[in-house]
């Protein structure tokens, strides 16, 4: 509650909490606030402007693109918020691990995170969908493991400074366990940037998650996803150029919530990151 | 500077060894049998076809074996067969590979030449509309979608400059300026993010070498503002940039990919994207494995210019 009153006086961190607020919460009413079906076609109605029947218009289907964007965004979501939820959760994990027990195990983590960092973004989700083949789940999988080593360098530097600050060493000298050490008196100290970065990840999965399924590799149709919104407008662009500018808008809107907010929440709690994590 | 280089090196061989392994079980790793999937609708397939494929592919001997044949065959340039063509998927990349390389390359050079006196006049005007400006550019630039922006620039130019090339790619050889032309726009689309951020960088990196003493004492010698700030303090400034310049042609690379589809530009993004369907494993594996080494190679040069260039970097 203290971050999120102090967080209504920053200015940018507000605006993002309001835009991210509204577009979760697009994707959690997405049944009861769409006005048709996402999916049936009216094919009398096809490429419609928007209008009062069709707030946004509808697509070459005659779909209605207010409520596809609606239930676009439950797709980028779902996917966005498990890709970065895996990423830092186990980023984390294995950046403590390392820190925690040194040598040969830190050497080799690291190592590995090294290896799926020479990636380009992409190209390493590409990779793994042409493995895995496409699809929600997948997308969400692959995406998580892109984002690993961001997390995983994020928790390691901290976490190895923490270990050698002296309560660390009196909380050692009083007996406690590894694994007390590690939960109860090194997280909490790397939380925040943590925290910082998972919000600004998030930003950045909805639009890997949009050019995912853009390419064809993400989310298959028929399930409404805006980057395959935006990949099949472009077949009738000049017919109906709404369905292009929306859902691309929408992708915009999310990803800039999810980013002010995570620029404001840097802010509020560690201003000496700025400038650095981007 | 000559252990730094070789410790760099060294780092370089061993990050490419796991990408390697990582490459090579791609095919390994895919469910089920890789190489039905490969054949897939093929309507003519034996059990005499699949077994060919499977030696082509050298998949049915042991792992680590298979690992070390195949390592041997990518050193010597030989990264396979295509499935379909029989082509090697080396002259098949190769061939469009400077496509690619030539849009990184012209989106890296436009976004410097936007970006510089972008972060100058944000640095100057410190505390002003500008700082706003810069701010909301360059979040703006991390959140845009760029293919988003290549499709917004598609329309826009289909609408109201028809005559304008907008789609496909000529060799610049044939036709520099047919070539460019069609260049313009996927360059100006894909660059945002890399603008916003070199800009970004400049500005603060800009404010922190104008604190310093030596620019006090530039100023208190009488010379002018001008002279100070782009002889004395833009040189020292652009550090800063000339390291990230290494992550920006990984974000660049990564953007070229999907630009690539919306301008049908025919790089290995198109390809890599036609190779998946085709479930062409090989070719998938040789584009993802040249483009991350280039990438790899890019970041070492940059290590190795930023070492050369700023003698405080310490070689550890």
């Amino acid at each position: 509650m203290h971050v999120l009153s102090r967080l209504i006086h920053n200015r940018v961190g507000f605006t993002g909490f309001i835009l991210s607020t509204l577009v979760i919460s697009a994707a959690l009413l997405a049944p009861l606030v769409s006005t048709h079906d996402p999916v049936s076609q009216h094919i009398r109605d096809r490429f419609e402007g928007p209008g009062q029947e069709y707030w946004l218009g509808t697509d070459n289907f005659g779909r209605d693109v207010f409520s596809r964007i609606l239930f676009g965004y439950r797709t980028s979501l779902i996917i966005s918020f498990s890709a970065v939820g895996l990423a830092a959760l186990s980023g984390s994990a294995i950046g403590l691990v390392a820190a925690f027990y040194g040598g040969l195990s830190d050497r080799l983590l690291m190592r590995f995170m090294d290896v799926l960092l020479a990636f380009p973004i992409i190209l390493l989700a590409i990779g793994i969908l042409a493995v895995l083949g496409p699809g929600t789940f997948n997308t969400a999988l692959a995406i998580g493991i892109v984002y690993l080593p961001i997390f995983a360098r994020l928790a390691r530097g901290p976490a190895l400074s923490v270990l050698s600050w002296d309560y660390v060493t009196a909380a050692w000298a009083l007996g406690a366990s590894g694994r007390r050490i590690i939960l109860r008196h090194v997280t909490p100290n790397i939380i925040a940037p943590i925290l910082v970065q998972t919000t600004l990840s998030l930003s950045t999965a909805i639009l890997v998650e949009a050019s995912l399924s853009f390419l064809g590799l993400g989310t298959q149709p028929p399930t409404p996803s805006l980057g395959l919104m935006l990949s099949e407008s472009r077949n009738f662009m000049l017919l109906s150029p709404w369905v292009s500018i929306f859902s691309g808008l929408a992708i915009l809107l999310a990803s800039l919530g999810f980013n002010l907010l995570g620029d404001g929440l840097r802010d509020l709690l560690d201003p000496t990151l700025r400038d650095v994590v981007t | 500077m000559t252990t730094y280089i070789f410790r760099r090196l060294v780092d370089l061989i061993l990050v490419l060894f796991g990408v390697s392994i990582l490459v090579f079980l791609m095919i390994r790793l895919i469910p089920g049998d890789a190489v039905a999937i490969m054949l897939g609708a093929n309507v003519d397939i034996t059990p005499e076809r699949i077994e060919a494929l499977r030696r082509q592919l050298g998949l049915h001997l042991p792992i680590h074996q298979q690992y070390l044949t195949w390592l041997q065959s990518i050193l010597q340039g030989d990264l396979g067969k295509s499935i379909w063509t029989g082509q090697p998927v080396s002259s098949e990349i190769l061939a469009r590979l400077p496509v690619t390389l030539e849009l990184t390359a012209l989106a890296l050079f436009f976004s410097l030449i936007c970006s510089l006196p972008l972060g100058v006049m944000a640095a100057r005007a410190r505390g002003s509309w500008s700082d706003t400006l810069i701010r909301i550019l360059s979040i703006l630039g991390l959140t845009l979608p760029s293919f988003w922006v290549g499709v917004l620039l598609l329309l826009v130019f289909s609408l109201y400059l028809p005559s304008w090339p907008t789609i496909g790619y000529v060799p610049l050889r044939e036709d520099p300026l047919g070539n460019l032309s069609r260049m313009a726009l996927p360059v100006v689309a894909v660059s945002f993010p890399i603008t916003a951020g070199i800009s970004r960088i400049l500005r603060s990196s800009l404010l922190d070498v104008l604190s310093m003493d030596y620019i006090r004492t530039a100023k208190s010698k009488g010379l002018g503002s001008g002279i100070v700030l782009y002889k004395h303090a833009l040189r020292n400034a652009l550090i800063p940039v000339i390291t990230i310049i290494g992550v920006y042609v990984g974000y660049l690379l990564s953007g070229v990919v999907v630009i690539e589809q919306v301008f049908a530009i025919p790089g290995v993004g198109r390809l890599v994207i036609g190779a998946i369907s085709e479930r062409n494993y090989p070719l998938v594996q040789g584009i993802i494995l040249m483009i991350t080494s280039f990438f790899v190679l890019v970041n070492l040069l940059v290590d190795i210019a930023y070492a050369w260039i700023d003698p405080r970097v310490e070689y550890d």
